[in-house]
Order: structure tokens, then sequence, then C-alpha cells
């Protein structure tokens, strides 16, 4: 019906246009880490549903979890919930309106990926120490 | 043309405001406690054996903010997932599907989720 209005009307420049920003990187990452942490929360509920089915069910969940493969996964994971937080963080203070300055959105950029990986890595530094490598 | 009335309310010719915009802040605020409870739970449960989960989880305060995670989180994930949807799938009967198939996936993690939780606290 429209296909013609559609080719003749003038149409903005799509994302492959633009020089990458950093900004910009931030903003595909927050819908990356959240929509990885859709991926996260099935696998919570798997080792939900397992722990309420019984030991044969969980010692499954948990040989998957304590493997290399489900070590990595739980890393990944923990560092998409803390980067997803941390920018959910900087889209609150956004939504008060305070922070929107070209200054304070590259230091918060800069904030959420450096905090991020430096937390994630703390905390299972600190996990490992604590817990042993077991 | 925007009546004073129709300003205080916030609502358009859609009938419809700014809800899911709050929805999706009020869960987020909600998820940042919970979701450090969450680090916590899984960094001090790696290796742990079946007995200890499951004490764990059974606690009362434990299992109230596991159930407040899935509720908060599953709400979260289905406003979060639509917002991508709507933006990158652009053939109304793809996106339709995908905004269905994101809804039944919200709705039945949060449901087996809680059953879950409800077992491991109440049941058995």
């Amino acid at each position: 019906m429209s296909n013609k209005l559609e080719a003749e009307r003038p149409l903005s420049p799509h994302l492959q246009i633009y020089r990458p920003m950093l900004t910009m990187m931030m903003s595909i990452a927050h819908r990356i880490s959240g929509a990885s942490l859709a991926v996260g929360f099935a696998l919570l509920t798997w080792w939900l549903v397992a722990i309420s089915m019984g030991p044969e069910a969980y010692a499954c969940v948990a040989g998957f979890f304590g493997s290399l493969i489900g070590r990595a996964l739980l890393f990944a994971f923990t560092w998409a919930l803390i980067h997803h937080m941390l920018g959910g963080i900087r889209h609150l203070i956004w939504d008060t309106g305070a922070g929107l300055d070209r200054t304070s959105i590259e230091v918060f950029a800069w904030a959420t990926i450096i905090g991020s990986i430096i937390l994630t890595i703390l905390i299972w530094v600190v996990d490992y120490t604590i817990m042993g490598a077991s | 043309m925007a009546t004073p009335l129709k300003r205080a309310r916030g609502l358009g010719a859609a009938h419809a405001g700014t809800e899911t915009f709050w929805r999706q802040r009020v869960t987020a605020i909600a998820n940042i406690p919970l979701v450090i409870f969450l680090i916590l739970s899984i960094l001090c449960h790696i290796g742990a054996s079946y007995a200890e989960v499951k004490a764990y989880l059974a606690q009362p305060i434990v299992a109230v903010l596991m159930l407040a995670l899935i509720i908060s989180s599953a709400i979260h994930i289905r406003i979060g997932l639509k917002e991508i949807i709507d933006d990158y799938v652009h053939s109304e009967g793809c996106k339709i599907v995908a905004i269905i198939a994101t809804t039944f996936f919200a709705g039945i993690v949060g449901i087996a989720s809680t059953l879950a939780i409800l077992k491991i606290a109440i049941g058995s």
C-alpha cells in the first residue's frame, strides 16, 4: 500500500551511517546484556526447578555449573548482571534529569565498563579465595 | 488539543500513558538489592551439596527475596525484550509472534521458578 511513499520519502540515516561512539556502544551493550540476562534467568529457573525436584536433578545441574563451560557461563552471567545493573543505575540517574551533559555521559560510560569488569573479577577472586577452588 | 485533565492524567489519544515506563523503573530499583542478593547466593553455593542448597532456599527470608527477584525480573525482562523487538523487528507478523513468545517465556520461567521456590520452602 505505502511502498511507493516509503521509497520516495527521505529516510533518516541508520546505524551503519554513524561513526561508532562509546555512548552508542553502551546503549547496545545494555540491550545485549539485558537480553543475555533473559537466558540467565532461564538458567536460574533450571537450577531452582532441579533443587525442587530432588538430589538426582540437582546433581545434573551442579555438574553442569561445575564444568568449565558452566563456570564460564556463571562468570558471564555475573558480569552481565553487574554491567546491566550499573548501566541501569546510569539510566535512573538520567531519569532525574541529571548527568546528561557530554562529560557526564562519557564518565558514566567508562564507569560502567571499568566498574563492571573490576567488580566481577573482584567478587570471583574473593569467592575463590574464601571458598577454595572446589 | 490537550485539556488540563488530559495533561494531568498523562494520557493521550491512546488512553494509555507511562505505566510501562514506570513499571520498568520500579522493577529496576527493586532488582538492584535483589540482584546483589542473587550474586551472593550464587557465589556462596558453588559446589554446595543438595542438602545445603535446599536448606538455604527453604529459609523464609531467602524464599521471599528469591520470589521477589523472580517476579520483578520476569516483569522487567518482558518489558525489556519487547522494547528490543519493537525497535528491531519491523515485519508486523514477526513482531507479534516475537512479542507473544517473549511474554510466554517470561511467564513460564517466572511460574516455574515460583513453583520451585514454593515447593522448596513449603513442601516436602
